[in-house]
């Protein structure tokens, strides 16, 4: 028989597309169904973030950082009020910072039931996605009671927290975090033993550990490669030096490896939340510097003082002092980072945004290279990306 | 800046002086700015010295300054995981320096260069695949420069007649407006004219209501 030349395909995987977690277009090189190159095409999201935020003052500039990652808002403006406390050398009260660490939390299981579920929905199993998003809507409750907004908070700023918890939510977020293990017990049952689970899941997409540090791997990605790595314990803010709780690692760094890290994280933020609401103190949830923060509404009904503060907050803003700061949060996601550069006026002067899933899109071509086009999907959900971070 | 990172600073500037123009502390981080030649150099001691391991590359940015010459920073920050270390490495470059690209030292500088290249124009050379990244293919410009227009210069739009997307100029219904809220009187003397004539100092006359 004689030699016939096969040519590789090249094959168009999104824009739209279910698995591809918004907007990716990623072309495939393929050998038959083997996948030889993966060029991931990003940018389709783009909104120009970072130029926005340079024309905006630094509160006008927290609503944008809900709206990168969009399943876990309040993480990223955490980031944002870290970084401006940093140059004005700000002081959050106690309250504040428990309150921040709690929300923080409500996010990371937030993200990861998302991500869980949905990623489960990639390789086939539907159930826990129905089962998620019901657990999901309760915590955007919590969301909606302290910021008014379900997703967009808006709540985390500089100097503190917008608004005190209001009543009776503590005692309804003790109860989520009795009942909530019953959903992580039940999704386990599903998927961690399951076998169909597991062959599309163990070693697939394997990140060794010299590889995550090369390609800027942080989060759970990082911790599934074997590197005890959690900038909550390493580099803690706010009170997270406070609170008690392991950080779980992996072994094998596959697919499989991330989802089991992603899943205890979740146990380990039940605890943190647990902790935070014993301990937190009675006070001001926001620094009562009235250069930085806005007055009281009741204030401004008596205090002149209080009214022109309010005026030069919402129209100037204030101003920072010179310097620059890249601050990094332990976002679900990983490292969520703010390169803040201000050069002393009311608007920052260069934000660049450091988003985790960002490194992640770019591994994507070692991930799925040798690998089948099958796997490709579990790869892009292993990874946990949104699109609205790594495009900005 | 505390006394570790403080003593890093010190050892990198003895280390490769020829390569390091000065190393600074800002904000309680490390900043060493380094000569753009010497880019990979820097990052490879960097990675590979046992006192430093900073062997994650975070985040490669540019950042432009239109009145300073040369015109813009690029930043790279790096982590050590096992020094538990951040530091920040600065080149200054102009428009058409091109600066060695760091992807043999960390492959992850690959789409951050790339990045930078498409928002600012920062030429990296040596880079295996340097397009543009996040603009739109075809785009011209680059938009992060303190030059370019927020509103960018052109739109899109669904053309029914030619069946396809076609690209206009920005046309803007009202004026593009900033305002300038740098007000006069933060910029003025903490001492209005004539307080210098009360002598006595009390200190219940010096409190400002602004």
């Amino acid at each position: 028989m004689s030699e016939v030349a096969i040519k590789n395909l090249t094959m168009n995987f999104g824009p739209q597309h279910p698995a591809a977690h918004g907007v990716l277009r990623l072309v495939l090189e393929m050998d038959g169904e083997i996948v030889e190159r993966a060029d991931p095409h990003i940018g389709l999201l783009h909104r120009g973030t970072e130029k926005l935020i340079e024309y905006k003052t630094y509160m006008q500039a927290i609503p944008y950082f809900d709206r990168l990652d969009y399943v876990s808002p309040m993480c990223q403006e955490h980031a944002f009020a870290l970084a401006t406390e940093k140059l004005l050398g700000l002081e959050v009260p106690e309250r504040g910072q428990y309150i921040r660490v709690l929300f923080s939390e409500i996010t990371r299981i937030l993200n990861h039931i998302m991500n869980l579920t949905t990623y489960a929905l990639d390789v086939g199993a539907m159930t826990p996605l129905l089962w998620g998003f019901e657990e999901r809507e309760r915590l955007m409750e919590f969301y909606e009671r302290v910021s008014g907004a379900r997703l967009h908070a808006a709540y985390f700023r500089p100097g503190g927290v917008h608004q005190d918890l209001p009543a009776d939510i503590v005692d309804d977020i003790y109860e989520f975090c009795d009942t909530y293990p019953k959903f992580i017990d039940d999704m386990e049952e599903l998927l961690t033993g399951n076998r169909i689970f597991r062959q599309r899941t163990v070693d697939i997409g394997v990140i060794t550990a010299d590889e995550a540090q090369d390609w800027g791997m942080s989060g759970p990605v990082l911790r599934a490669s074997g590197l005890a790595w959690d900038l909550r314990k390493s580099q803690p803010y706010d009170v997270y030096d406070r609170v008690d709780f392991d950080v779980p690692v992996g072994k094998t760094g596959d697919c499989y490896a991330r989802y089991l890290v992603r899943v205890a994280e979740m146990r380990e933020s039940l605890r943190i939340m647990r902790q935070c609401l014993d301990d937190m103190p009675e006070g001001p949830v926001i620094s009562d510097d009235h250069k930085i923060t806005p007055p009281r509404r009741g204030e401004m009904k008596h205090s002149m003082e209080a009214l022109i503060h309010h005026f030069k907050l919402y129209t100037e803003g204030y101003h920072v002092p010179a310097g620059e700061t890249y601050t990094a949060v332990e976002a679900p996601k990983g490292e969520f980072g703010v390169y803040l550069v201000s050069d002393g006026t009311n608007k920052p002067y260069r934000c660049k945004i450091r988003a985790p899933g960002f490194a992640f899109m770019q591994a994507m071509d070692f991930l799925t290279r040798g690998h089948m086009l099958a796997d490709v999907p579990a790869v892009i959900g292993s990874l946990d990306v949104v699109f609205g971070e790594v495009d900005r | 800046m505390d006394q570790a990172l403080q003593d890093l600073g010190d050892y990198i500037a003895a280390a490769i002086p020829n390569d390091v123009i000065r190393t600074e502390g800002v904000c309680g981080e490390l900043i060493v700015v380094a000569r753009p030649a010497a880019i990979t150099d820097v990052l490879t001691f960097l990675r590979n010295d046992s006192n430093c391991q900073f062997k994650t590359l975070v985040d490669v940015c540019g950042t432009d300054y239109p009145q300073r010459e040369p015109r813009f920073d690029v930043v790279y920050n790096l982590l050590s995981l096992t020094q538990n270390q951040r530091i920040r490495v600065k080149v200054m470059v102009d428009e058409d320096i091109a600066v060695p690209t760091a992807t043999s030292v960390h492959s992850s500088a690959g789409w951050f260069e790339r990045e930078t290249w498409d928002l600012y124009g920062i030429m990296f050379s040596g880079h295996p695949d340097l397009r543009r990244i996040l603009t739109d293919y075809g785009f011209e410009g680059h938009p992060l420069r303190k030059d370019f227009p927020l509103t960018g210069r052109v739109e899109v739009r669904y053309d029914e007649g030619e069946k396809r997307v076609v690209y206009d100029p920005v046309q803007l219904t009202q004026d593009f407006r900033t305002f300038d809220f740098l007000s006069p009187w933060e910029g003025m003397d903490k001492v209005l004219p004539g307080d210098e004539k009360a002598e006595d100092g009390d200190d219940a006359t010096d409190e400002t209501a602004s």
